[in-house]
C-alpha cells in the first residue's frame, strides 16, 4: 500500500502482538497443500508461515518496492501490482484461499477487492481492526480520532480510509451476497465472544460467495 | 563505469557447427558458426552456466573490454562481474552473437563457405526459435546440459522465454526483462518503417550491397533514429534534451535542437557499424515471435510444459514493451502454477531502462540470482 512517509514501510509490522494470533487463526482456516494468494503480503511472513505449517502453494501480491524485495528474498512468489486495480490476470476460482490481512481499511476500492477475492478464491479470509472497539469509541466520545495499537496513525497521516466496525462488515456481507463461513474476534491474543463489536480489536472473517 | 568488479580483459571464441540446422522457415543452414564470450569459471558439475540473450542490436560482447584502450565495455557490463548482480565468482556467463548477426556469427555479412562470398540476401530469415535451437547446440559444444539461468531483455527476453518452452529440462531459471509474449501491431509497425527505410535506400541493391561496394547508410540511419525514439520515454527525452537549441534558431533544416543532434549522432554511429541485412532479420524475428499462435492465441497453453522458475521485470515508462505485456507472461505462468516473481520497476528511461544500473532494479536481479542454486 502507499503509506505516508511518517509511517513504517509496512503497517503489518506495527501490530506485532496481533500478528501472531492473526497468523495462527488464519493458519487454522487454510488447508494443507492449499493454493493461497496473500494480498498485500508485505515481506511474505504469513505465506512463509503457512508454507512451514501446511506446505501451501503460495503467491503474494505487494505494491511497495521495499516489501516486494523482502518478500522475494524470503523465497515468496511475489507479484508487484496495485490491489486498487483489482485482480485482473487471475482466473476465476484459481486459488483455494485468498487472504487480505489488515489491509481492507486502507483500500480505496474496498467493495471491488472483496468481490475480486471471492471471484479468484473459493474462499476468502479478511481481517481488519474493529473500529467499534471500546477504546476507539471512548477516544471519539472524548473528541479525538482514535490512535491505538491496531490503529497506530494520527488522522493526518493514516493510510486507513475505510475503517469499519464488525456490525458494518456483517451488513456489508449480507448486502453483497457473501456467506460468512466463520468469524473470529480477538483482542491481542484473546478470543472475544461477549459483545465482540465492543470488546474485540481485531476481526477475522472466513468468506465465500453465496452465489 | 568503475573498473572495480569488472570481468577485465576478455576475448571472443568461435564455435563451428557442421551439422545442418533446419530453420523454422524450412530453410536449412548446412553449416554455421557462432561467436561467443564467457566470463567466470564453469564448475565441475557444469551447473553454474548462465546464458545472456541479446536484443536487436546486441552481440556476444556483453561484459569487459578487449583491451585497456577500449573506450566502452560490453553492452551489459554493469550487470556482470565479480560481486556484481550477475556474480562471476558464482556463475559461468555466456554471451553469444545470434545467427544472422553481424558481429562474428554466421549472418548476411559473413562469408558463405560454399560460395566464398558474403551470404548477403541469401542468408535465411531466422526466428527466436532458431536462435534458441542454435544456442542449445552451443551448450552441447561447451558440454553444458542445463543452464542455471537464461537472461534477456526485450528481444533477448523472448529468447529467455522460448528457452523454457523449447527446452524445459535444460533451464532452471528464466529472467525475462522488458519483454513481451509477442509484438503489438503498433510495435511491428515501427519495425516495418525501419525496414522500409533500409529496403528503399538506393544503395540497398536487394540486400546485395556488399557486392556493389556500398552500404545503405541512409536507411539504416533512419531506422536507428526511429528505434531510439521508441526506446526512450517522452519524459526521458524531455529531461535529456527538452527544447534545448544547439545554437540560436537559424530557420533552416540543419540541426537546430539538441534532440536532433543526438538522433543524428546515434544514427550515424549505428550506420557505420551495423549491417542492414542483420537489422532486417532482427526486426523480423521480433515480429514473428508468438509462442501462443499455434495454441489459438492461448499463451497459458503454450507454456504448459514449462518447468523453469521465472523472474519477470518491466519498467513503468517503457511503452514499447509495456508492463501490461509482461503481465500477460506472468498470467500465463500463474495459470500453469509456475514459480514466478514479477517486479514493475518505476523508471523514467523507457525501454532503455533495462540496460541502466538503477539500484532497485539491480537489487532485484542480485537478490534473485543469489537464490539460484548452482
Amino acid at each position: 500500500m502507499n503509506l505516508p512517509d511518517q509511517a513504517p514501510a509496512s503497517h503489518k509490522n506495527v501490530i506485532n502482538t496481533n500478528i501472531r494470533s492473526d497468523f495462527a487463526l488464519i493458519t487454522n482456516w487454510v488447508s494443507s497443500n492449499a493454493k493461497v494468494l496473500d494480498l498485500g503480503c508485505g515481506d511474505g511472513g504469513l505465506l512463509t508461515h503457512l508454507h512451514h505449517v501446511h506446505t501451501i502453494r503460495g503467491y503474494g501480491i505487494e505494491k511497495d518496492d521495499v516489501n516486494w524485495l523482502a518478500a522475494m528474498q524470503n523465497g515468496v512468489n511475489v507479484i508487484q501490482m496495485d490491489l486498487e486495480d483489482g485482480l485482473s490476470g487471475f482466473e476465476d476460482h484459481s486459488f483455494d484461499t485468498v487472504i487480505l490481512s489488515q489491509t481492507l481499511q486502507a483500500m480505496h476500492n474496498t467493495e471491488r477487492i472483496v468481490q475480486e477475492m471471492l471471484r479468484v478464491g473459493r474462499e476468502a479470509i479478511v481481517t481488519f481492526p474493529n473500529f467499534g472497539y471500546w477504546r476507539n469509541r471512548l477516544q471519539i466520545i472524548a473528541g479525538q480520532m482514535p490512535v491505538s495499537k491496531t490503529l497506530p496513525y494520527e488522522w493526518y497521516n493514516t493510510p486507513n480510509v475505510h475503517l469499519c466496525t464488525i456490525h458494518d462488515f456483517d451488513d456489508f456481507c449480507k448486502n453483497h451476497n457473501i456467506t460468512v463461513i466463520e468469524r473470529k474476534v480477538i483482542t491481542d491474543t484473546n478470543d472475544v465472544r461477549f459483545m465482540p463489536n465492543w470488546f474485540g480489536n481485531l476481526a477475522m472473517y472466513r468468506l465465500r460467495s453465496a452465489k | 563505469m568503475s573498473e572495480i568488479n569488472s570481468v577485465g580483459i576478455v576475448s571472443a571464441q568461435t564455435a563451428h557447427f557442421s551439422a545442418p540446422l533446419t530453420l523454422k522457415s524450412g530453410s536449412v543452414l548446412p553449416q554455421y558458426h557462432l561467436i561467443y564470450e564467457t566470463y567466470g569459471t564453469l564448475n565441475a558439475d557444469k551447473s553454474n552456466a548462465v546464458l545472456i540473450c541479446h536484443a536487436l542490436s546486441g552481440n556476444h560482447h556483453v561484459a569487459g573490454k578487449y583491451s585497456e584502450q577500449d573506450k566502452y565495455p560490453g553492452w551489459w557490463d554493469n550487470l556482470i562481474g565479480p560481486d556484481r548482480p550477475l556474480d562471476t565468482n558464482k556463475f559461468f556467463v555466456i554471451g553469444v552473437n545470434n545467427l544472422g548477426g553481424c558481429h562474428g556469427s554466421s549472418g548476411p555479412s559473413s562469408i558463405n563457405p560454399l560460395t566464398d562470398r558474403p551470404y548477403s540476401a541469401t542468408f535465411p530469415v531466422v526466428t527466436v526459435e532458431d536462435w534458441v535451437a542454435s544456442q542449445a547446440r552451443l551448450l552441447d559444444y561447451l558440454g553444458i546440459e542445463q543452464l542455471a539461468a537464461v537472461i534477456g531483455g526485450s528481444l533477448g527476453g523472448m529468447q529467455a522465454l522460448q528457452w523454457t518452452i523449447a527446452f524445459p529440462e535444460r533451464v532452471r531459471h528464466s529472467l525475462v526483462i522488458a519483454s513481451a509474449p509477442n509484438l503489438t501491431a503498433q510495435n511491428m509497425a515501427f519495425n516495418e518503417v525501419a525496414r522500409q527505410a533500409i529496403i528503399t535506400d538506393p544503395e540497398f541493391h536487394d540486400g546485395d550491397y556488399y557486392n556493389h561496394g556500398v552500404v545503405p547508410r541512409r536507411g539504416l540511419r533512419i531506422a536507428r533514429m526511429l528505434g531510439h525514439i521508441t526506446y526512450l520515454s517522452d519524459d526521458a527525452m524531455g529531461a535529456k534534451f527538452g527544447r534545448k537549441l544547439k545554437d540560436t534558431i537559424k530557420y533552416s533544416f540543419d540541426v537546430e535542437f539538441e534532440m536532433e543532434s543526438y538522433l543524428r549522432y546515434q544514427g550515424d554511429k549505428f550506420a557505420g557499424e551495423f549491417d542492414a541485412n542483420t537489422y532486417l532479420r532482427m526486426t523480423r524475428a521480433l515480429d514473428y515471435f508468438d509462442p501462443a499462435l499455434e495454441f489459438g492465441g492461448n499463451l497459458s497453453a503454450a507454456l504448459a510444459h514449462v518447468k523453469a522458475k521465472f523472474l519477470v521485470v518491466s519498467f513503468t515508462s517503457d511503452w514499447r514493451f509495456s508492463p501490461a505485456r509482461s503481465r500477460e507472461i506472468v498470467k500465463a505462468l500463474l495459470d500453469n502454477e509456475l514459480s514466478v516473481r514479477y517486479a514493475e520497476v518505476t523508471a523514467a528511461h523507457g525501454h532503455d531502462a533495462f540496460l541502466m544500473p538503477d539500484s532497485h532494479y539491480h537489487n532485484i536481479l542480485r537478490a534473485y540470482l543469489q537464490k539460484v542454486k548452482v
